[in-house]
């Protein structure tokens, strides 16, 4: 049974239909991605399904429960976290302070005025823990802003996981990296790769192809096409669209 | 940053530094050729631009009808004074909580605001507040003010203290402020504060962690409103009075001067150190020119132009190139946790 459901999503801004007829059903446990050509509606289905928008029509459902129009807080209060496209990070905080404020453990404490922040060392366990899985351990003291790239990447999937998700949408996690950093990341989401529930909107195809249980195409805001990556790669429109053309 | 692991110390050196400096003051203020109501000043407005740099410096919204608050702080302690009990701590509670509520009232329009709209809602809404201040004479006294204020005792359980002279009145400011700095410096190194600070860099981030942005911010601006009501009804009982002009809008830009011009974008102290600059230049250049808002404002323009950090942001920069070896560059300034 799917951990994580959309039912027939529509949404319109003014009268621009962005989604229409959307559904979509993500199984735990396992990778899913989403692909498609730029302004196809992948990150406005994210939006739609963590929170951020609210549907016109249709529902989304976690783990049976209905969460249509649910606020971006609740939603990842129920477990379902997710990173960003464009880099969403709290810049001036350190590594660190990036991952412990996102913490539930910080959150449940979060209107103490009085306490110090972080002092429980189980926090600090806690964060380095989180650390050690993105690979950024030894740059806990570092500002957010002066990371390199590749690992303020890495650091927006950190701040996800922080979350403690169930359930983690990546929003286009290789954005504006070169094939290195490309590789890396690949390496790091493959690790994460059944610890969680995982969706991935990504244009690399080759990235995606070599991860993904299972892949949604969208295209003019509906789903073309759904299956394997095997199964994909027959796919007419697919082989036939620069979205399947692999190197 | 390296404390952010262990937790920021209860209280710290530059706080009993400060405080030391304070007591002090009316030993040699007037031996400068300054007189002891100005110290008293000085800390009520310390207390003030602390707290204004709670939503402005901390929480990055800018607020710029804060004077509001300070002004119904002023007016809450002299008709709970009048009208219901004239106690010390019956007073101060009733301009904290009557500042609170103007707080909720305002945050609950605007907490979901922030930037430019923030202000201009701000801007109006203290306009409402000072316009209301004005008319509604029959309970503020209008534009003249409401008189007669008195200074109340310090009244213990076992004791009672007199504040009727300026230097008693100074230390009982002064106590009132050791604890507003010791509570402000625990809150920004509390889970709270923490929040707050992730929320003004990111808010959507913020949202998408679980917290939800709103109430937070509603949450701060009201504590400030309070922490300014208090301050204000400290000033209603040093000017024996309370008058609608701390409620202006050009008053409320004072504070917004002091916090800035002191550095409360990156130091704790900027606030405290701006409230003694602003007091400081209007006497000392006051002195040799009517005009000394116009020095002021220069220096505020100079400053904000050159050097945005304010006096503590050119503080730390000297120690830091001192402590930095010549060749090196100096290294920004790490601004994560507030010192």
């Amino acid at each position: 049974m799917a951990i994580f459901e959309a039912r027939e999503l529509h949404l319109r801004f003014g009268d621009r239909v962005v989604l229409e007829d959307v559904s979509l059903a993500f199984e735990e446990g396992k990778l899913s991605g989403i692909m498609g050509p730029n302004g196809a509606g992948k990150t406005t289905c994210f939006n739609v399904l963590t929170g951020r928008y609210k549907p016109d029509r249709g529902r989304v459902l976690w783990q049976g429960q209905d969460i249509t129009g649910r606020s971006p807080q609740d939603i990842v209060r129920l477990g379902v976290a997710r990173s960003f496209q464009l880099m969403n990070l709290f810049d001036e905080f350190s590594v660190f302070e990036n991952i412990a404020v996102a913490l539930p453990a910080t959150r449940s404490r979060s209107t103490n005025m009085v306490r110090s922040a972080y002092a429980d060392p189980a926090v600090a366990d806690e964060v380095y823990g989180i650390l050690e899985r993105i690979g950024l351990a030894d740059r806990a003291r570092d500002d957010a802003k002066s990371l390199p790239y590749g690992a303020r990447r890495a650091l927006e999937i950190g701040v996800a996981l922080a979350c403690k998700p169930k359930l983690l949408f990546l929003d286009e996690p290789t954005a504006g990296l070169g094939a290195d950093g490309r590789a890396r990341l690949a390496e790091l989401i493959a690790r994460l790769k059944g610890q969680l529930t995982i969706v991935v909107i990504e244009h690399d195809m080759e990235f995606l192809f070599s991860l993904a249980d299972e892949i949604s195409v969208i295209h003019w805001g509906q789903v073309i096409a759904r299956g394997t990556p095997a199964a994909l790669k027959q796919n007419p429109w697919v082989e036939s669209s620069n979205l399947g053309r692999l190197n | 940053m390296t404390h952010i692991e262990r937790g920021a110390p209860a209280i710290t050196l530059a706080m009993i530094g400060t405080w030391l400096l304070f007591a002090s003051v009316p030993l040699w203020i007037e031996k400068v050729g300054l007189y002891q109501y100005l110290g008293v000043e000085i800390l009520i407005f310390a207390t003030y631009a602390l707290a204004y740099n709670l939503v402005l410096g901390h929480a990055g919204l800018p607020s710029f009808g804060h004077g509001a608050f300070f002004g119904i702080g002023a007016y809450a302690f002299g008709l709970a004074q009048h009208h219901v009990w004239p106690n010390l701590w019956f007073c101060i509670a009733a301009a904290a909580a009557a500042a609170a509520i103007a707080g909720l009232i305002v945050a609950l329009f605007i907490s979901h605001r922030r930037g430019i709209y923030y202000a201009l809602m701000t801007i109006a809404f203290g306009q409402v507040f000072w316009f209301i201040a004005i008319k509604a004479t029959s309970i503020t006294g209008g534009e003249d003010g409401l008189l007669k204020i008195e200074r109340l005792p310090v009244t213990t359980g076992f004791a009672s203290f007199d504040l009727k002279s300026n230097v008693a009145l100074f230390y009982f400011v002064l106590v009132v402020f050791m604890a507003v700095t010791i509570f402000l410096w625990r809150l920004v190194h509390s889970p709270f504060g923490r929040v707050v600070k992730a929320i003004k860099q990111n808010e959507m981030r913020a949202r998408f962690v679980g917290y939800n942005v709103w109430a937070y911010k509603a949450a701060v601006l009201i504590l400030s409103a309070c922490l300014s009501g208090m301050a204000g009804g400290m000033f209603a009982m040093a000017q024996n009075s309370a008058f609608p002009d701390v409620m202006s809008l050009h008053y409320s830009g004072y504070v917004v001067m002091m916090t800035l011009v002191g550095g409360g974008l990156v130091s704790f102290w900027g606030p405290v150190i701006g409230a003694a600059a602003f007091f400081l230049a209007r006497d000392v250049i006051g002195a040799v020119t009517t005009g000394w808002m116009l020095w002021f404002g220069l220096c505020f323009v100079i400053l904000v132009l050159f050097k945005p950090e304010g006096i503590a942001g050119l503080f730390q920069g000297y120690m830091r190139s001192r402590a930095a070896p010549k060749s090196v560059p100096p290294q920004p300034a790490p601004t994560s946790v507030a010192r």
